[in-house]
């Protein structure tokens, strides 16, 4: 089982022409994703890798049925294709953009709270839910399916927690990156409440960092009662303050968002905080076996 | 992105907001000249890209042009050391003179993008003159938070609310309540993430003057405002960390001895806190990025180990799109190029990871290559300590 995206899928890709577009629409193919369309505006009733090509997000809704979108337009465009995405009805989005003004993800947000529309991201590696598909850019093969849920704000610190995984034999159920932005679309809270709710998923894995408070409200959520056990890790312990540490939402102020606060909220809240990066994987083995 | 005072009151001055008459020298004749002009008693403030100057001694009053002239000449091409430069402090290079207010009340005004709120929020609090953060912590009634809608905007009853909350009444509150939209529109066409006028000073004739001003502007703004590019002062920054961003890299220079370069801002933060764990101290953070070339990796290497304090490098990379071959030829590039005086561990997962322990492994460079990130960790952390580390 899986959470958001599963076999039945299908996606159009918005900027498929684009190098980033046509590199990952590819490898999302290949792993078996239902691509059927992209959109590129004033390329519409051309093909690309073998796909129709629609100059509007309406007009591949309307002729291939697609339900969901993965974006590779460039960042100050993004903002742009995210709404056009969800007013022309698409249900989950996902934005694999780095760098989309922050102000923009305002009207974003303000303007997806109208529409039904879920969001991944920006600046994420996207979803996966291993054996049936995956919408975004992470490496496919290091995935496996199974009981394991992952969720994080990293791109390749994810990739390393998942490998640690598959290589205990322990599969997942989706694997997703909410996105290292400082507003992104799902929240942790978003995301663990879809896992908690999701038969396939026996525990999750969250991957945390500094910043925003993302995590705080995951401590909350999981302190009022989670049917799962959670394994987290957050990352930047070393972390100066008031220094962006490559993700835009990556930053702590002298009194919000360090590593340590984060970590004794989710720890008081039941979560087995592993310290060590390298030790993920076996702490999900352990809680899983029931040896805590 | 940071920038000045002087260049936030210019910017801003331009939006309506009323500032003090001031100019800004480099050099001491240069102070002289606007004291003449202001004719008056002034301020110098030293312009640097950071806080806590009153305290440090860059804010100095000045009676007469002479004074003014002979503070400049004190101040100027010297470091100011404040609680939040670090002890080197940072040199001085311009300063603004200004009128010399009197302050009957000291208010604070501030726009922020909540990421909370997910909306741009307008903060304002009687108690001006104090750390904002701190106060909104210690009591939080003193501050008052305004969310802007982003469909109706900022609202007049918005700012007659936070005028009165400043306890403004007459001219001044007039000013106030056309001051917060002005404000707010600075903010939103400059795609700022910060706006600090603190204090607010309201003077003895009653009417408002920003005393002082920040702004910070969100880097993902930038390429659509050359104008708030313009604004720059590479002078602020640290030279390997303005050649790092050149090369399209993500550095942050620390201050421990065991240097890191990983791919994935989450895996280089994990990295460095691997090297803590494993009791060193990590010396940078470096996030060589998602589609990275040859070139920028040499790059990264080349400035990852130019650093006289570094003792140990570790090189940790799960690779994805990033392909391990890639970054292993560009260490190798780096290492042929400028030199390796320091051992370096490296540990490569993922993409091509075979290729690329090959290309290190004949390399004939004196490369360690460690299976796991956190025996990787260990063993620079180790060399690190072997080569003369723990500064």
């Amino acid at each position: 089982m899986s959470i958001l995206a599963g076999a039945s899928t299908r996606v159009v890709v918005q900027g498929l022409t684009g190098r980033e577009g046509t590199f990952h629409a590819q490898s999302m193919i290949a792993y078996g994703t239902a691509v059927r369309a992209g959109v590129t505006p004033g390329k519409g009733g051309t093909r690309h890798l073998g796909l129709p090509v629609f100059d509007t997000v309406a007009g591949a809704v309307r002729s291939e049925g697609v339900d969901a979108s993965v974006i590779f337009v460039p960042a100050l465009a993004a903002a742009d294709a995210i709404m056009e995405a969800a007013e022309a009805g698409i249900g989950l989005i996902v934005c694999i953009t780095e760098g989309i003004p922050a102000l923009d993800m305002v009207r974003v947000k303000a303007f997806l709270r109208e529409t039904p529309a879920r969001l991944i991201g920006p600046n994420t590696p996207g979803i996966i839910s291993p054996g049936q598909t995956k919408l975004g850019i992470m490496p496919g093969p290091i995935h496996k399916p199974g009981p394991v849920g992952v969720v994080s704000r990293s791109g390749t610190l994810t990739y390393e927690a998942v490998n640690q995984l598959t290589l205990l034999g322990l599969g997942q159920s989706s694997a997703l990156g909410i996105g290292g932005d400082p507003i992104v679309g799902l929240s942790f809270v978003d995301v663990l409440t879809m896992f908690e709710k999701d038969p396939g998923t026996d525990a999750v894995v969250l991957i945390g960092e500094i910043g925003g408070s993302a995590e705080e409200e995951a401590a909350a959520l999981i302190r009022g009662g989670f049917g799962k056990p959670v394994v987290g890790y957050i990352a930047g312990l070393t972390a100066p303050p008031g220094r962006r540490m490559g993700h835009a939402g990556a930053i702590m102020s002298a009194a919000h968002g360090s590593a340590s606060r984060k970590i004794e909220l989710l720890e008081g809240a039941g979560v087995r905080i592993v310290r060590n990066p390298a030790a993920i994987g076996q702490a999900v083995a352990s809680v899983l076996s029931g040896r805590t | 992105m940071r920038i000045h005072e002087y260049q936030a009151k210019r910017l801003l001055k331009g939006f309506g907001v009323p500032v003090p008459r001031g100019e800004v020298a480099s050099t001491a004749a240069e102070a002289r000249a606007i004291a003449e002009d202001l004719a008056g008693p002034v301020i110098l403030k030293a312009q640097i890209h950071a806080g806590g100057r009153g305290k440090a001694g860059g804010i100095l009053k000045a009676s007469t042009p002479a004074e003014a002239a002979a503070m400049a000449a004190r101040l100027l091409g010297q470091p100011l050391v404040t609680a939040q430069t670090g002890p080197e402090g940072r040199v001085v290079r311009r300063l603004l003179v200004e009128e010399a207010l009197t302050a009957v009340r000291e208010l604070y005004v501030g726009v922020v993008l909540s990421r909370e709120d997910e909306r741009v929020v307008l903060l304002s609090s009687a108690r001006g003159g104090v750390d904002i953060e701190t106060l909104a912590l210690m009591e939080p009634d003193l501050v008052l938070r305004q969310a802007i809608s982003p469909a109706a905007g900022f609202r007049p009853f918005q700012a007659r609310k936070a005028a009165f909350g400043l306890g403004l009444s007459g001219p001044a509150f007039d000013q106030a309540v056309r001051l917060f939209p002005d404000l707010i529109r600075a903010f939103e066409t400059t795609d700022a993430s910060l706006i600090e006028i603190n204090p607010l000073v309201l003077g003895a004739a009653g009417t408002l003057v920003a005393a002082d001003a920040k702004m910070d502007f969100d880097d993902n703004g930038l390429p659509r405002h050359a104008d708030v590019r313009a604004l720059f002062d590479p002078d602020e920054e640290l030279p390997e960390e303005l050649e790092a961003a050149k090369a399209g890299l993500s550095f942050v220079r620390l201050d421990g001895d065991v240097g890191c370069m990983v791919n994935g801002a989450g895996l280089a933060m994990a990295t460095m806190d691997l090297i803590a764990l494993a009791g060193g101290r990590p010396a940078n953070f470096l996030d060589v990025g998602g589609g990275v070339s040859e070139e920028a990796v040499s790059k990264a290497f080349a400035i990852l180990t130019s650093d006289p304090g570094v003792r140990a490098a570790l090189v940790n990379i799960f690779g994805g799109i990033v392909r391990c071959d890639l970054v292993a030829q560009g260490i190798v590039r780096a290492a042929r190029e400028h030199g390796v005086g320091i051992p370096v561990v490296t540990r490569m997962e993922g993409t091509n990871v075979e290729l690329g322990r090959k290309i290190l492994a004949e390399s004939g460079l004196p490369l360690t290559t460690e299976p796991d990130m956190e025996t990787a960790a260990r063993e620079a952390v180790r060399l690190a300590r072997e080569h003369g580390g723990g500064r």
